[in-house]
């Protein structure tokens, strides 16, 4: 039996964490020893590319997968030894759209309420119905809703027993603005009354704005962990875009992100953008439409990724600031 | 409502919600059966003295109703849950393997006994069959609703596609169930099969069910009690220790 929380205990601990999963083609190590601390009260984002680990990691969080090796915590409460608790505290959007086409939202809501031993939970479940913008729905099947709809029941079924951590693993992925908007606004009230917040997403401007610290997973490993700010300060942080139908020098052309005609390349500072746009001159390139402006988050995770392999530099391999910087 | 509480009740409630298909079906299944074997061979064939075949079929009938019923509740409710990734929902609580298995039985168990009831109460206006020894036909009923609940369970957990479950079903469920003497008795059979299905568990369920109705029976009421008892016991053994381990749940 876990010991009780405490006020400094984390709301998540990972605690070198691997995971090897066995398939007729071999081992296949999703994770190789991740460990990091998720303060209470923190909205953190998990950030990295297909395949890198991040809903691994989740499912042994939420008990859907064992680790291979390692301890995962929720407020204190081990995953495996003390799995009840530490799932009562847990309240887990999965990223698949999934549903029971049996029931009704708000029976679907009832259910999952009764699975937690939640009773006289109508009030809550009429403000998860408002809150979500369910509440004329409260009595369709779930067959019958749209694809953000029933996108919005399954929030609503993670949040049905209050949990203290949510974990949201790509809420966002296909659904249209008005979702997200309205979906970030309750997410982030929770946040403020003291919920914390766990989030995986590929919108990396959603992680910019709410995120309060960042880790990025790269082949299973932890590349970069540090406080949004920093990770966006502690990169090049001014952004050359333009457009061209002329090759790029050789100098360029390996840090430059084009797509198509558009041209993007990232500068420490002000003069690496005239040494930049001195090195296209004189290559002959013809510009057209040329902007400055400052690197956001997707610039910072491409950097990291790009140069973050398995042998990456100190710098960016060992994670900066593991449990510190929380708000 | 606790955990466990609400888990039975869905699962109640989901095959409650399609009861033509779960319970009404099933009860015409066994209707059908009776009208048409008991038309045939009423006149021809006396299996215990004094008992004509359409009394001699419906205790039979019923309690193939309960196996059947049973392992099909728990048994699809798990490999649709699975398939379709709604067990999600469920493997996030903080339910024990326990209260998994307390649940799905339970519901098996109420669906299993409640296709039954129906069975008995259309068939026996055909031919009244007598409760000779009620508590028999009350304690197999329960326990081979509570056998086949559990091997549903387990069928579930192995299936990975619903091929997988229609081969469980119909090439080991199925067999079994006609094969235990729900349409004849094992002694009008040869010696050799008369063997063969005395190593049926399901032969003991149905001859022990059986029991109640006329008070007579092939083989003893305690040695059915006695197999069936520790058939549930194993299977529920076996059910348990899957689920507390995860097997084909969590990876």
């Amino acid at each position: 039996m876990s010991q009780l929380p405490v006020a400094h205990t984390p709301a998540v601990s990972f605690d070198a964490v691997t995971k090897t999963y066995n398939s007729a083609r071999g081992a296949v190590q999703a994770l190789a020893g991740v460990s990091f601390k998720i303060e209470p009260g923190e909205f953190f984002g998990l950030l990295g590319p297909n395949g890198a680990g991040k809903t691994s990691l989740i499912s042994i969080l939420a008990g859907l997968s064992r680790a291979t090796s390692g301890h995962v915590t929720a407020m204190g409460h081990d995953v495996v030894t003390d799995y009840a608790s530490a799932r009562r505290a847990l309240g887990i959007v999965p990223q698949e759209l999934v549903f029971d086409p049996f029931f009704t939202v708000r029976e679907t809501l009832s259910i999952q309420s009764g699975y937690f031993g939640v009773k006289n939970n109508d009030a809550w479940i009429d403000e998860l119905l408002h809150n979500l913008g369910l509440s004329d729905k409260a009595g369709a099947n779930m067959r019958q809703l749209s694809g953000g709809m029933k996108r919005r029941v399954l929030v609503a079924q993670a949040l049905v027993h209050r949990p203290q951590v949510i974990v949201l693993d790509e809420p966002t992925a296909g659904v249209d603005v008005e979702l997200r908007q309205t979906l970030w606004q309750f997410i982030a009230r929770l946040n403020r009354e003291g919920h914390t917040v766990l989030l995986t997403t590929h919108y990396l401007e959603e992680a910019e704005a709410l995120c309060h610290r960042i880790a990025m997973l790269k082949a299973g490993r932890v590349v970069a962990l540090d406080r949004t700010a920093n990770l966006l300060a502690g990169t090049a942080n001014t952004m050359l875009r333009f457009k061209t139908d002329s090759p790029l020098p050789p100098s360029l052309a390996a840090a430059a992100r084009v797509t198509g005609r558009s041209v993007q390349l990232t500068a420490r500072d002000a003069a690496q953008v005239e040494h930049h746009l001195a090195t296209l001159r004189a290559a002959g390139v013809k510009v057209e439409d040329l902007e400055i402006g400052r690197a956001d988050l997707e610039d910072v995770f491409l950097e990291i990724m790009n140069s973050a392999g398995l042998h990456s530099s100190a710098a960016i391999a060992k994670p900066r600031a593991v449990a510190g910087g929380s708000p | 409502m606790n955990g466990v509480g609400t888990l039975f009740r869905k699962e109640v409630l989901r095959f409650w919600k399609v009861a033509f298909q779960t319970v009404a079906a099933p009860v015409m299944t066994a209707v059908l059966y009776l009208l048409i074997f008991g038309h045939v061979l009423e006149d021809k064939v006396e299996v215990f003295p004094g008992v004509g075949y359409t009394r001699f079929l419906i205790p039979g009938l019923v309690m193939m109703s309960v196996l059947q019923n049973a392992f099909a509740n728990s048994s699809s409710s798990l490999v649709q849950s699975k398939i379709t990734g709604n067990l999600v929902f469920l493997l996030v609580t903080p339910l024990s393997h326990r209260a998994w298995f307390a649940a799905y039985v339970g519901a098996a168990m109420v669906r299993g006994l409640l296709v039954g009831a129906g069975v008995f109460v259309v068939t026996v206006w055909f031919a009244p069959p007598g409760l000779a020894e009620p508590w028999w036909a009350v304690v197999f009923a329960v326990l081979g609703a509570g056998l086949l609940g559990s091997l549903g369970l387990i069928a579930g957990l192995w299936a990975d596609k619903f091929d997988q479950m229609a081969a469980f079903q119909n090439f080991i469920i199925m067999p079994l169930t006609f094969l235990s003497g729900v349409f004849y008795s094992v002694h009008s059979l040869p010696t050799l099969w008369q063997t063969v299905s005395h190593l049926n568990p399901f032969f003991y369920m149905i001859d022990g069910f059986r029991r109640g109705f006329f008070g007579v029976s092939d083989v003893s009421p305690w040695l059915s009690l006695a197999v069936v008892g520790t058939s549930f016991l194993v299977v529920a053994g076996i059910t348990l220790r899957l689920l507390a381990t995860g097997y084909k749940l969590r990876s």
